[in-house]
């Protein structure tokens, strides 16, 4: 190859490189200040929900891989202005992205560390594969909705989040040539939990469950398998309320 | 008066109270039950703002009665269907209001649409009074029989048609009662009239299906909605019955695999289900079966199969037949005979005939015999001869979670109903309910306050003997056994729950130490809640608990209502972080109904009366008239509504009980209207409050008897055949009825002699209280119960006559040498309509 045309082919590489880096920032750059704003409502919700929140409040890191996706993306147009707003919203196919602070809860209680797999039942449009993506080392995701699944696959190959691997299909079964995970995400409601997922969860790992209806998560259900592989669940509230006038104020 | 010329009448008439009836169906599909009562108001807001018109422009429709009459069927013909289609087409979410309250303005449009029909058919009915005054008494017998017929005759059409083909029946029906009103018009009648009975012909037949479907707008968060968007699912199957829309759904690619309440122990995948959802929601699985057992071993690690632990070669009972899970969990436990009932005769025929090999023919086996009955009526017939009576979960997860049955009557689980049950089991006989479990728990803290109420109530000194609770993630089983539990047993139900990751919330002899192990809570309140409702703290406990957890009785069958007021604000505040999830909706969607009704029966009804004020003039004490009609609408409508809700345990099913209550209302208080119109002739206007005072004291005296006969009536009566309860029904009715349809004619008679300008105000007062009334009585009757409200309508009713006596001698005087205008007689007879 001429060096000349050599240069010419590096200067494209550089220039196309460019463009992806300028056409993957825009959308992140965008409407910074709601999502700013939208971490803190989730850091005051956070404050006043001891039962679902460990330690000292949301992991900053969670709460920093939420303010770098850009949500309006991961919403239909027609919902874009309430994107940042802290309520689900929906999506089409009677499913709905979740609310900001119940995704900032359950991204939270799996303690994903950098080095850990994590799987998804339940893209939706992707956005809680999206928080996942910069904290875990990859997150396989499954959804059963072709349109909803190849839509999330596309939308998160866009904005680059390259360790996040979509599926169509089947959540029963989870993704047995990936498993163990160190963490699951439920997203998809469910008569009772899929066996599959429970074996492929890893000695250690945590899976989280949110229980409801599609506007109103009523608690969060943590499956924890133990190193002696025995396992509890928890159920935490996304607020903090005392049933019990005059009870135990915690 | 030629017969033939009432005709359209009695048709504008049954087609206005089937499309009353129909629309309460066709929302359950769309939406969800608690509309039922929106729809009561709609039509009662309808007729309301009718009266009002007809009222005002009295004099030019009359004049071209006939085209009037043919205009407004034909415009009730049009909107019935084009009302409906738009309504249903709204992007209304009920779900989404926490989140978006502008979601209230679509629905606020639906209302403003749908009360269009109801407005229509109620002119025409109006005009008829206005146009032959000297008939009354025919028009109102076309009229009321036209309005039974079409509340009863609904009722049977839906067992022959899907509800979107009944609806273009009944437009077809108004279009028809054109055709023959037009054929009395001045010119052009032959034109009209054959037009208008083409009209009936395209829409009976040509109408496209898809305009009045349901199916594409059903909302997209109902099971079956969401079934359906699973790819390579599809309906195999489809009934339609006024007891609900069945659909079975077959998903190859992705199988349902219901199984609510599975161990996390489990490791059996369940084998292929067809999902029957009902109304769209409530999904029950049939489960292919082969007849090994084996294949379903999975059940036995669901909570609902703790009783089989203590129960050798159990006779079962399963109330809620369904698809057929309980069954099998009983074949699979060895149970020797097992009697099913299902309230569904298409539940039936789907589980028993259309269906019944994939389901292995289980209830077609020599031991298993399908009932069809109503679980109470069932109990009431049977003998002492159960070991085991299981109550499965049938309704989803997600209604119970949006609080959308809290409204909704409910006779299963009351203690009435409890100790009925009780009373078929044998010496050591059990009782399991199972129940999602929820958090923070509502329903097993309510049926564990309701299980001990119905042990005290049978004399058990120590209730907590007999009562044990275990739970998974998501479900939670009661039981609830005749005799004490013995120590073998207690170790039975300790060893299910450790092999099952279950949770022992309740056993006799727990201790502390003992709970919270496997699905941890952040305070044991299950266990907490037992305690203290077993414990001399049960009063206080109840009273503190931020939901309403107390029992649920028949004279307050509100088993899903667990609202409280004083929760509210709290609840409110926390709305945006799962505070919305703890609220019961169907209370507070009903509260808001109230105030929207409030506000738009003032504007639609009062608003032009008031602007009209002049023309009315002034001369009456208008607020003791006023509060007069005021008063009668409530109690009316009061009686009524707690009728129909305490009529659904004996005739088994709202649906049954909102016609054939509404059927008797309406057809002898008709006739108690006529007969107080005939005596006012006879023995002239001036006795009116005398009438009134005697009606009522009636009235006092049958309510107050029904109070205390009815249960023992019911209770008695509860085991004979559907057609014997219905004739029963009427006939409790027809005394009450006859006399509650007197003092409203006698006190038109009696202020129209005074003053005949009132009368379009006594309409006015009269139609915003009934539409107040229909929700009011809804409310009242969760916190008071039917006693509470008929004791107040009781009142209103003995209240009434003295705000009309008085001073009125005058007046009386004037009209008592002739008899009362035709005006007052044409407005009395509008009366019956507007109570439905």
């Amino acid at each position: 190859m001429r060096p000349l045309a050599q240069c010419q082919a590096l200067m494209a590489a550089v220039l196309a490189s460019a463009a992806a880096v300028v056409s993957t920032s825009a959308p992140a750059q965008d409407r910074l200040g709601e999502r700013a704003a939208m971490i803190e409502t989730i850091k005051s919700h956070a404050r006043s929900a001891p039962s679902a929140v460990e330690g000292q409040g949301i992991d900053p890191a969670v709460l920093e891989a939420m303010g770098k996706v850009p949500r309006h993306l991961f919403v239909p147009e027609e919902q874009r202005g309430e994107a940042y707003q802290d309520r689900p919203l929906p999506i089409g196919y009677g499913q709905t992205i979740s609310q900001p602070f119940i995704v900032a809860l359950m991204t939270d209680l799996i303690n994903v560390g950098p080095r850990d797999v994590v799987l998804e039942i339940g893209t939706g449009s992707g956005y809680q594969a999206a928080v996942l993506s910069p904290l875990a080392a990859k997150v396989y995701s499954i959804e059963i909705i072709p349109e909803l699944g190849e839509r999330a696959a596309a939308r998160l190959a866009e904005l680059r989040f390259d360790n996040v691997e979509v599926k169509v299909g089947d959540g029963y079964y989870g993704w047995a040539a990936h498993a163990p995970f160190d963490g699951i995400v439920v997203t998809a409601a469910a008569s009772h939990i899929p066996p599959p997922l429970v074996e492929q969860l890893a000695k250690g790992g945590r899976m989280v469950v949110p229980v409801g209806g599609p506007f109103a998560t009523q608690f969060l259900m943590l499956v924890e398998k133990r190193r002696d592989g025995s396992i509890t669940t928890r159920q935490l509230l996304p607020v903090a309320f005392v049933p019990l006038r005059g009870g135990r104020a915690r | 008066m030629r017969a033939g010329r009432l005709l359209p009448v009695a048709l504008i008439s049954a087609a206005t109270l089937a499309y009353e009836v129909l629309l309460m169906r066709l929302f359950s599909i769309i939406q969800w039950h608690q509309i039922a009562y929106m729809i009561i108001s709609i039509a009662l807001l309808g007729f309301g703002a009718s009266g009002t018109f007809v009222a005002l422009a009295r004099r030019p429709l009359v004049k071209r009665y006939s085209t009037a009459f043919a205009a407004s069927a034909a415009l009730f013909g049009i909107t019935a269907v084009a009302s409906f289609a738009g309504a249903e087409r709204l992007p209304f979410n009920a779900l989404e209001v926490v989140w978006n309250p502008g979601q209230l303005g679509w629905l606020a449009a639906s209302y403003a649409l749908l009360i269009l029909p109801f407005f229509f058919g109620a002119t025409c009915i109006g005009l008829a009074f206005s146009r032959h005054p000297g008939q009354i008494g025919r028009v109102y017998a076309f009229d009321l029989v036209g309005a039974g017929v079409g509340a009863l005759g609904i009722i049977g059409l839906l067992f022959l048609v899907f509800p979107s083909v009944a609806l273009r029946y009944i437009a077809a029906l108004a279009f028809a009662a054109a055709a023959l009103a037009a054929t009395g018009m001045a010119r052009r009648r032959r034109f009209a009239a054959g037009s208008l009975w083409l009209a009936a012909a395209v829409v009976a037949v040509w109408l496209p299906p898809s305009f009045t479907a349901t199916a594409p707008h059903m909302s997209q968060y109902k099971g079956l909605s969401l079934a359906l968007d699973v790819p390579s699912a599809q309906m195999v199957e489809e009934r339609s019955s006024p007891l609900g829309l069945l659909t079975v759904v077959a998903s190859p690619s992705v199988p349902f695999r219901h199984a609510p309440g599975l161990s996390l122990a489990n490791t059996q995948e369940p084998p292929a289900q067809l999902a029957v959802f009902s109304d769209g929601d409530g999904i029950t699985a049939m489960t292919a079966y082969s007849g090994d057992p084996a294949t379903v071993a999975y059940l036995e690690r669901t909570t609902a199969a703790l009783p089989y632990r203590m129960l050798a070669r159990p006779r079962v009972l399963v109330l809620g037949a369904g698809g057929g899970e309980q069954v099998l969990l009983a074949l699979r436990a060895g149970a020797n005979i097992v009697d099913a009932v299902e309230i569904n005769p298409q539940m039936i025929d789907l589980a028993r005939n259309r269906f019944a090999k994939f389901i292995g023919g289980i209830f077609s086996l020599p031991h298993v015999h399908l009932h069809l009955a109503e679980a109470r009526a069932f109990a009431a017939s049977a003998g002492e001869r159960y070991d085991l009576i299981q109550m499965p979960l049938l309704d989803s997860f997600s209604a119970a979670a949006a609080g959308v049955q809290s409204m909704h009557e409910n006779y299963t689980y009351t203690v009435e109903a409890l100790r009925d049950y009780l009373a078929v089991l044998k010496p050591d006989g059990i009782v399991a309910v199972t129940r999602w479990l929820r958090a923070p728990p509502r329903d097993i803290l309510k049926l564990f306050a309701t299980a001990i109420a119905a042990l005290d109530a049978d004399g058990v000194s120590q209730p907590g003997r007999h009562l044990a609770l275990i739970r998974s993630w998501n479900t939670a089983t009661l039981l609830v056994a005749k005799s004490s539990f013995s120590s073998e047993d207690v170790a039975a139900i300790r060893a299910f729950a450790a092999e099952n990751f279950f949770d022992v919330s309740w056993v006799p002899g727990i201790s502390a130490s003992d709970v919270n192990r496997y699905n941890q809570l952040d305070q044991e309140y299950l266990y907490e809640g037992a305690l203290a409702l077993i414990g001399p703290e049960r009063a206080d406990f109840t009273e503190r608990y931020k939901f309403n957890i107390v029992p649920a009785t028949d004279n307050k069958p509100y088993f899903f209502d667990f609202f409280r007021w004083q929760a509210l604000p709290e609840l409110l505040k926390l709305r945006t972080q799962g505070g919305a999830a703890m609220l019961d909706w169907g209370y507070l969607i009903l509260a808001a109904t109230l105030v929207q009704a409030a506000i738009i029966s003032a504007v639609l009804i009062l608003l032009p009366l008031w602007l009209r004020r002049r023309a009315l003039g002034s001369a009456v004490p208008r607020l003791r008239f006023g509060l007069y009609f005021f008063a009668l609408g409530l109690a009316f409508l009061f009686i009524e509504i707690a009728f129909i809700q305490r009529f659904v345990l004996f005739l088994g099913h709202p649906l049954y009980a909102v016609a054939v209550v509404l059927a008797g209302f309406l057809v002898f208080a008709g006739l108690g209207s006529t007969l107080a119109a005939r005596w006012v002739v006879a023995v002239g206007s001036g006795s009116a409050v005398r009438g009134i005072t005697l009606a009522v004291v009636v009235i006092a005296f049958l309510a107050g008897s029904y109070l205390l006969a009815l249960p023992v009536i019911f209770e008695r009566l509860l085991i004979l055949p559907d057609a014997a309860k219905i004739a029963i029904a009427l006939l409790l009715i027809a005394p009450l009825a006859v006399f509650m349809g007197m003092p409203f004619p006698l006190g038109l008679g009696h202020i129209g002699a005074c003053s005949e300008e009132f009368l379009p105000w006594a309409w006015g007062i009269n139609g915003c209280a009934s539409v107040l009334s229909a929700i009011l009585a809804a409310l009242l009757a969760t916190h008071i119960g039917f006693t509470g409200v008929v004791t107040i309508a009781t009142i209103l009713y003995l209240a009434a006559p003295a705000l009309l006596a008085g001073s009125w001698y005058r007046h009386d005087q004037r009209t008592s040498q002739g008899s009362i205008s035709n005006l007052n007689r044409s407005r009395d007879k509008r009366n019956g309509p507007s109570r439905n």
